[in-house]
């Protein structure tokens, strides 16, 4: 797993740790690690890993977290340019 | 079932379930509605006591349901009350799966039922593990995985799902096409003609859909459709070298430049099964690949035409 990683340079999650409570729930929800805690706040430790779920940003209850979340499938793009409408799949 | 057959079956009834025989102080596991992911929960939890409670996620996944919100905090606050669960439980805990994370917020759910919602770890079978733990997972625990086997098993089902009208329209299409000669049509030729350049769109999806995803951390680049392409280069030279005889320059060409078109695209339709390709990078990767998979086409169909009119 650590050695197939995907294209970093495009992604939207952004951390503003002034607004941080240090409850560790992004931590709890990321399925890559992205995050960890450090002097009691949160701390973007591997962003590039980052797969936009969106479940950091809907669980900060302060909204530290910021990230425009969805899904990484090329159909559900496809099908969103031609409706001109939202990503979405069939899945 | 994953591969789309009897998917008509795949939905169970929301409510509350019992996993053995639960007590008021057993723990309260929240799931979808999913057929094959309670199956999963039944089979490797059959040592543990606990409430089940079924939301409805329309029969999808809980990670893609929570993607896509039905897997959310009124959802679970709903079938909360409808089952009264406060009244058969003593706690107010409940367990969630970590990837409905990405459409259930911890904090609306206690606003919205009273009860705390914990996030248990990614795999139903860490669960006794969590527990035992005192409800906590470690940082393995927290990790989605994507190993050959993840891979193996989504390969085909993704390869099922390509096997459409449209890929039997093309079929037509190409059969048709190759029957036009100079004294008409010709049903011996369009299977003479044909055949080869279906035999070679589905050597191109079986590398770009099959060999690619099996391949793919030890495959060049990052993008899906790089990693395609070279896959499809690779089977394609070796078609060139074997049909090399059989074949004109032309048709060597369009088989080189066509094989890698169609197998980067399908390699790059495996983003959807993939959990580690962000929207952005993905849309960053197609902007890219779409014109170059275009014009390998392009180039591909008109080397066979120029194949075709120097017979």
């Amino acid at each position: 797993m650590s050695t197939l990683r995907y294209i970093e340079e495009a992604v939207t999650l952004e951390l503003d740790v002034t607004r941080c409570n240090g409850c560790g729930l992004c931590v709890a929800v990321c399925p890559h690690a992205v995050f960890a805690i450090a002097d009691g706040r949160a701390a973007l430790v591997d962003r590039g890993a980052c797969m936009e779920c969106g479940a950091c940003a809907l669980n900060c209850a302060p909204g530290a977290i910021s990230v425009e979340p969805g899904v990484g499938c090329a159909q559900a793009i496809i099908n969103g340019w031609l409706t001109a409408s939202e990503p979405s799949c069939d899945c | 079932m994953r591969w789309g057959f009897g998917r008509e079956d795949y939905r169970v009834k929301p409510g509350l379930y019992a996993l053995g025989t639960p007590v008021a102080t057993s723990p309260v596991l929240v799931t979808g509605n999913y057929r094959l992911t309670l199956d999963e929960l039944r089979s490797s939890l059959d040592e543990l006591e606990a409430w089940l409670l079924v939301v409805d996620t329309r029969g999808i996944n809980v990670w893609c349901a929570a993607g896509k919100g039905t897997f959310s905090a009124e959802e679970v606050a709903r079938v909360v009350a409808e089952t009264r669960l406060a009244e058969v439980v003593e706690h107010r805990r409940l367990i969630l799966p970590q990837l409905s994370a990405p459409g259930v917020a911890a904090h609306k759910v206690k606003e919205a039922c009273g009860f705390r919602a914990v996030f248990g770890p990614v795999r139903v079978a860490e669960l006794p593990g969590f527990l035992a733990a005192g409800m906590k997972a470690d940082a393995e625990m927290r990790k989605v995985t994507f190993d050959l086997r993840d891979r193996a098993v989504l390969a085909p089902a993704e390869l099922r799902f390509a096997w459409d009208r449209r890929v039997l329209l093309a079929c037509v299409g190409i059969l048709a096409a190759s029957s036009i000669g100079a004294d008409g049509v010709s049903l011996s030729r369009a299977l003479r003609r044909g055949t080869p350049i279906i035999g070679a769109g589905a050597l191109a999806l079986l590398a770009g859909g099959g060999l690619t995803p099996l391949a793919l951390p030890w495959l060049p680049g990052r993008a899906f459709s790089l990693k395609g392409a070279v896959v499809g280069g690779i089977v394609a030279a070796a078609a060139t070298a074997t049909f090399r005889r059989q074949l004109s320059p032309a048709a060597r060409l369009a088989l080189l430049v066509g094989v890698p078109a169609v197998s980067s695209y399908a390699a790059m339709n495996f983003t959807g099964s993939s959990p580690i390709t962000s929207p952005s990078g993905v849309e960053l990767e197609m902007r890219r690949a779409l014109p170059l998979q275009a014009a390998a086409a392009i180039v591909a169909v008109g080397a066979w035409i120029a194949s075709r009119l120097g017979e």
